[in-house]
């Protein structure tokens, strides 16, 4: 289907908007969707359900990253990377650095990232760069809370700065 | 042969711990239903949910046994091990959305030790150990409050968090057992109501359309589970690369495109259809105050019909609370709690609709306009 704003590239969103009362679809490509505000596209717009995740993940495939060679099987939980693919649960934390290469290709493939952006996690006895990069994302929320002036909220997360932050 | 079904009800009433979200409070509570946000976390040390042994199950809910009582959020919670619960309580868990079906054990089966629920008596969190992640933290909220829900959720992860050593990694995040949990390990869900837009036929495009904005929905008891009364679970479908306030963000945000929708697909009805849609609403009302047997499915599908009627105040007087709890106790093992013993499926159609009668005669005079059209004369003034 041709996009119906610019007449040229192939529609790939379907934008569903009320006008005067009346429902009309646009049917856009990416760029003129991008235009109208609609994410679409590379990262977040894949559609993955979790059974076609499965299906893929008993198949070769044209993967970018090659798969770990028969027989790596994780020193912790002794999962192996073939049973992996057949249930597509890991077996545990250390897994996910045992199958690492091919993990990155995975999430990339389903999320559309390999990176987390989202909370930094201390462990009950930090080093002092996990400190860092957790002041790092407490700095980040504080913006946030008073951007949205949440008020209450960023003194709460002022407080947990103090908390972590090396006494004077 | 007369059935005394639905007689004083034993069961807890919203206000019991996990059932506030029942009790239509929050925003936009006659379209949605509930705020569910969800976080996977795993404890270090031990193999996942489905690869661990025995002792990593007991030794995980061990563990958190040990530091809930310096867990604030959580300092009152109790906590209940599902393998020794009986069938049906296990079930009621379930049917009150929380806990999953992998953790009351499906089919029969009964849960594995260590499987647990932790349950808080005055905050609307709880936590599933040992499902597939060694912890599920989960809020749920009546209405529109996916800000809050996630709030509340945040501040309990940090305190669990301080206490337990959580499996994290640099790149990846919060580690799972399944590759599409990972990173926050967030999963944000509101429960709509949208008749109209099935009406209109309009649904397929919002569907469709959620799919392309990093969004995915389900029915009513999420993943797999089909959609039952015009009921849609909208979820993020991503948990890396974002981060939890933008994931939250963005659901918000659309779902509050969806309300808009949905709002302006009924002023259509409305507008185009207002006899058709009226009789509509006031035939399901007229089958559930009446009806005398109604199987879950069909009682889902007329309190659609009336739930858009007492939001559409078309139905004077009805509030949307008694269809909540209509929709929550009207579950099999709901009905034979009830009833305290089994019941057949014949019988549970006879409770299920005496139950519904019940609620909606204690809402008292629902009354319609008796009025009519303008050019509607009575035949008897027309003779």
């Amino acid at each position: 289907m041709i996009c119906d704003n610019c007449g040229s590239a192939e529609a790939v969103i379907n934008l569903t908007q009320i006008v005067d009362n009346e429902m009309k679809t646009l049917h856009l490509c990416e760029k003129c969707g991008a235009e109208k505000g609609v994410e679409g596209g590379s990262s977040m717009s894949e559609s993955f359900p979790l059974t076609d995740f499965l299906a893929q993940m008993g198949e070769e495939g044209p993967s970018t990253s090659s798969p770990p060679r028969s027989g790596v099987t994780c020193s912790f939980c002794g999962l192996d990377f073939k049973t992996f693919r057949e249930v597509g649960r890991l077996g545990c934390p250390h897994c996910w650095t045992t199958f690492e290469g091919h993990l990155r290709g995975l999430l990339r493939r389903i999320h559309g990232s390999t990176q987390h952006v989202g909370k930094v996690y201390l462990s009950p006895d930090p080093s002092v760069s996990e400190r860092e990069k957790k002041l790092e994302g407490l700095r980040r929320k504080l913006k946030r809370a008073v951007d949205l002036e949440e008020f209450e909220r960023a003194a709460e997360i002022r407080d947990e700065i103090r908390a972590l932050e090396p006494s004077q | 042969m007369s059935t005394q079904a639905g007689g004083s009800s034993k069961l807890p009433e919203p206000g019991s711990p996990g059932m506030g979200w029942l009790d239509a409070s929050g925003e936009f509570a006659d379209i949605v239903l509930s705020t569910r946000v969800r976080l996977a976390r795993n404890v270090q040390g031990h193999p996942f949910g489905p690869r661990a042994m025995e002792s990593d199950r007991t030794a995980v809910l061990n563990q958190l046994r040990g530091v809930l009582p310096r867990v604030p959020t959580l300092s009152h919670a109790e906590v209940s091990e599902l393998g020794p619960l009986p069938p049906r309580a296990r079930r009621l868990l379930l049917e009150r959305r929380l806990a999953s079906r992998e953790l009351v054990g499906e089919k029969g089966r009964t849960p594995d030790r260590g499987m647990a629920l932790v349950l808080s008596p005055d905050r609307p969190v709880s936590v599933m150990v040992n499902e597939e992640d060694h912890l599920r933290l989960q809020t749920l909220f009546s209405g529109l409050r996916v800000h809050e829900a996630w709030q509340i959720l945040d501040s309990l992860d940090e305190e669990l968090g301080r206490e337990l050593p959580y499996a994290f990694h640099p790149e990846f995040g919060f580690l799972t057992s399944c590759p599409t949990n990972v990173g926050t390990g967030l999963r944000a869900s509101v429960l709509l109501h949208l008749p109209a837009l099935v009406l209109t036929k309009e649904i397929n495009k919002v569907l469709q359309g959620l799919t392309q904005v990093g969004l995915t929905f389900r029915g009513l008891y999420g993943e797999g589970s089909e959609v039952v009364g015009n009921f849609f679970q909208l979820s993020n479908q991503t948990t890396l690369g974002k981060s939890e306030e933008d994931l939250v963000d963005h659901l918000d945000r659309i779902v509050r495109q969806v309300i808009e929708y949905e709002t302006r697909a009924r002023q259509v009805l409305l507008r185009d259809a207002a006899a058709v849609t009226e009789d509509k609403i006031w035939r399901a009302y007229g089958l559930l105050r009446f009806a005398r047997s109604l199987s879950f499915e069909e009682l889902m599908n007329l309190l659609s019909g009336v739930r858009l009627g007492a939001s559409l105040k078309l139905l004077p007087g009805l509030r949307v609370y008694p269809l909540n709890k209509i929709m929550i106790f009207t579950q099999p093992a709901h009905l034979e709690e009830a009833a305290g013993r089994e019941l057949s499926p014949s019988e549970g159609d006879a409770h299920r609709a005496a139950y519904v009668r019940r609620i909606l005669a204690s809402e008292g005079i629902v009354a319609p306009d008796e009025d009519g059209p303008d050019d509607l004369s009575s035949p008897e003034a027309s003779g």
